[in-house]
């Protein structure tokens, strides 16, 4: 008989990809320039975890998604607006910054408290999921530090597959060095899932979960708790911006032979 | 007073690979610049030829939790393993490579001990008695330096910031740290490693150059129609006549998830960029790659980098590029791939 999980995705918002990025300084420390009217978009392999969730769930039965999110209240309302037609799940909303600079230890607490407040969590079927980084902060930290403040030490990070065995047991795959995936077997819940791309494609809008959704959405805003985080004990010397730009020379009206040869020099030189 | 603790895990033969090495050397600089003592924390299912192997580093201590437990990368008994170590270590910074097994485990490490961690770390250094460290934000596309007062602080360091280390071997005293196992750590079983066959193999993270496929190779080419076979043909002859490293773009790797007929070997692992990887590599040729800035992250890290495009003012290549060579990648990289055959 399938297991009905109860699958929590942590997941917060980062600007698009495509926006030119400035650093700024605050009294509060770093941050971006005109951070808030910055286009956002949820963290890309927290959408992935999201999607494998939403996935997982389908397959089995009685299973429900909760997606955890701390950011600003109103771009969190902006992202979801499209995030909430991607797949069925309930939001549970924190309000406070999204920032790379915000201090992962306090993120995972505020993630940890949230998840730990969740009505009938049942740990013998809870599996915790995440981006295995973020594009804001990029220190690939938070989701384990969520998984000690739960108590659950089943931990992988850099997945791509995961795979129900026909005893419940999971088989998962996480990326490791060299292009290679460790293979492992996690007998039991409570597990946690840092996910790379994993397998899914991005699904389409679908309006109806978006209504769906949408009821949960509005009012998981309104009772979103505030999250200041303080960022003790952490000082930025100083933020920059890569300076170097190269003198590009650009070669023109070259064979290809001329082409190739000058490449297969500049290859074989120490 | 600052305790530096070098954490490693050993390969599978005992040994201690390039990353660790290469952390070694960073462990001693940030000892040496703070004056403080450095010790050696060693996990694998024996961890005596690690110790050996870097018996005359300067380390005042090895200490080792090692047995076939230990000896799986996995999350519970290496998070047990280095919160002993930690412990026995009294260390106040810990800094580890930052392989995948430790990535899993040291920001929960961390977190039991009270402590803080920074992955991802570029440099660590010393300014005025003080440790800080270099990290990227934002997928690499801002730099900063950061200086922490909490203590244990716990340091990732990636691959290729440091020269390895390479002292003589020598004989090293390891002190057995305990760690008590319970069946609970042991629910997580590794079974084994899935790898492409060894020719199919595009991603060498040793290779003297990063050779980067962008979505052009799939498009319409002057005689009105795509050539993904040749295509194919051409990037896995350069890989492997090159032993070259293969790197892609997004939107590469995003047509073959979507099952279209393009380049069959690519696969989300060869993503580099915003949301892929950010390599290390001497060298970097980028070929039939568009786009903006942001997309060109992927070769933040790579010291030569030279191009090839038809357009002359490609963002890829323009500023970002030592040559671009404004030419079909198609006739170029079939004589490139003639002459190395002829070698």
């Amino acid at each position: 008989m399938p297991t009905a999980y109860q699958i929590v995705v942590c997941g917060s918002l980062v600007p698009d990809p495509l926006q030119t990025l400035e650093p700024v300084a605050t009294p509060t420390g770093p941050a971006l320039k005109n951070e808030m009217m910055l286009p956002a978009v949820l963290d890309p392999w927290a959408g992935h975890a999201l999607f494998e969730a939403a996935n997982l769930a389908k397959q089995n039965p009685g299973s429900k998604v909760w997606l955890v999110s701390v950011g600003p209240k109103a771009k969190l309302q902006q992202v979801m607006m499209t995030v909430a037609q991607k797949v069925p799940f309930e939001l549970i909303a924190i309000d406070g910054p999204a920032s790379g600079f915000a201090e992962s230890a306090e993120i995972a607490a505020a993630l940890a408290e949230a998840i730990q407040g969740i009505a009938g969590l049942d740990k013998a079927r809870l599996l915790v999921f995440g981006g295995w980084e973020s594009a804001s902060r990029g220190a690939g930290t938070t989701m384990q530090m969520v998984g000690e403040r739960l108590g659950i030490v089943d931990q992988f990070q850099g997945v791509d597959e995961l795979t129900v065995q026909p005893d419940g047991a999971l088989r998962i795959l996480e990326r490791i060095e060299g292009g290679k995936h460790q293979v492992s077997t996690c007998a039991a819940l409570p597990a946690l899932l840092g996910w790379a791309t994993g397998n899914l494609a991005e699904p389409p809008n679908n309006p109806q979960v978006g209504m769906l959704n949408m009821r949960t959405v509005m009012p998981a805003l309104q009772r979103a708790k505030a999250l200041k985080v303080a960022n003790d004990g952490v000082a930025f010397a100083s933020v920059s911006l890569p300076k170097q730009r190269r003198e590009t020379k650009i070669v023109k009206d070259q064979s290809p032979d001329d082409i190739a040869r000058e490449i297969v020099e500049w290859i074989g030189k120490e | 007073m600052e305790t530096i603790l070098f954490l490693a895990h050993t390969e599978a033969d005992g040994s201690l690979g390039k990353a660790a090495l290469e952390t070694l050397t960073a462990a001693q600089a940030l000892a040496t610049g703070l004056g403080a003592p450095l010790l050696a924390g060693l996990i694998g299912g024996n961890v005596q030829p690690a110790a050996n192997q870097i018996a005359s580093c300067g380390a005042q201590r090895f200490l080792g939790v090692a047995g076939a437990e230990f000896a799986p990368s996995r999350y519970s008994t290496d998070s047990a393993a280095a919160e002993a170590l930690a412990k026995a270590a009294a260390a106040t910074i810990v800094i580890a490579p930052a392989t995948s097994r430790c990535n899993r485990v040291l920001a929960g490490v961390a977190q039991r001990l009270g402590g803080r961690i920074d992955g991802h770390v570029t440099g660590a250094t010393t300014a005025d008695g003080k440790p800080g460290l270099t990290r990227w934000y934002y997928r690499q596309r801002m730099e900063a330096v950061v200086q922490r007062t909490r203590r244990p602080w716990f340091i990732l360091l990636d691959p290729g910031c440091s020269p390895a280390w390479s002292g003589a071997a020598g004989t090293a005293s390891v002190e057995a740290v305990a760690v008590a196992l319970t069946a609970a750590h042991q629910r997580t079983v590794v079974t084994g490693v899935q790898a492409p066959a060894s020719d199919a193999q595009t991603i060498r993270p040793d290779a003297k150059l990063l050779f980067v496929a962008g979505a052009g190779w799939t498009k319409t080419q002057p005689d009105g129609k795509t050539h993904p076979e040749e295509a194919e043909q051409l990037i896995l002859g350069f890989l492997g006549k090159a032993k070259a490293s293969l790197g892609s773009t997004k939107s590469l790797v995003d047509l073959s998830g979507e099952g279209q007929a393009v380049l069959k070997f690519m696969t989300h692992l060869n993503q580099v960029g915003q949301t892929g990887s950010t390599p290390r590599h001497p060298k970097g040729l980028a070929t039939c790659c568009h786009g903006e800035e942001p997309h060109t992250v992927g070769w933040r890290f790579i010291n030569e980098r030279r191009a090839i495009n038809l357009n002359a003012n490609c963002s890829w290549a323009q500023g970002k590029a030592d040559v671009l060579y404004v030419a079909d990648s198609f006739a170029v990289m079939r004589k490139v791939n003639e002459l190395l055959a002829a070698k």
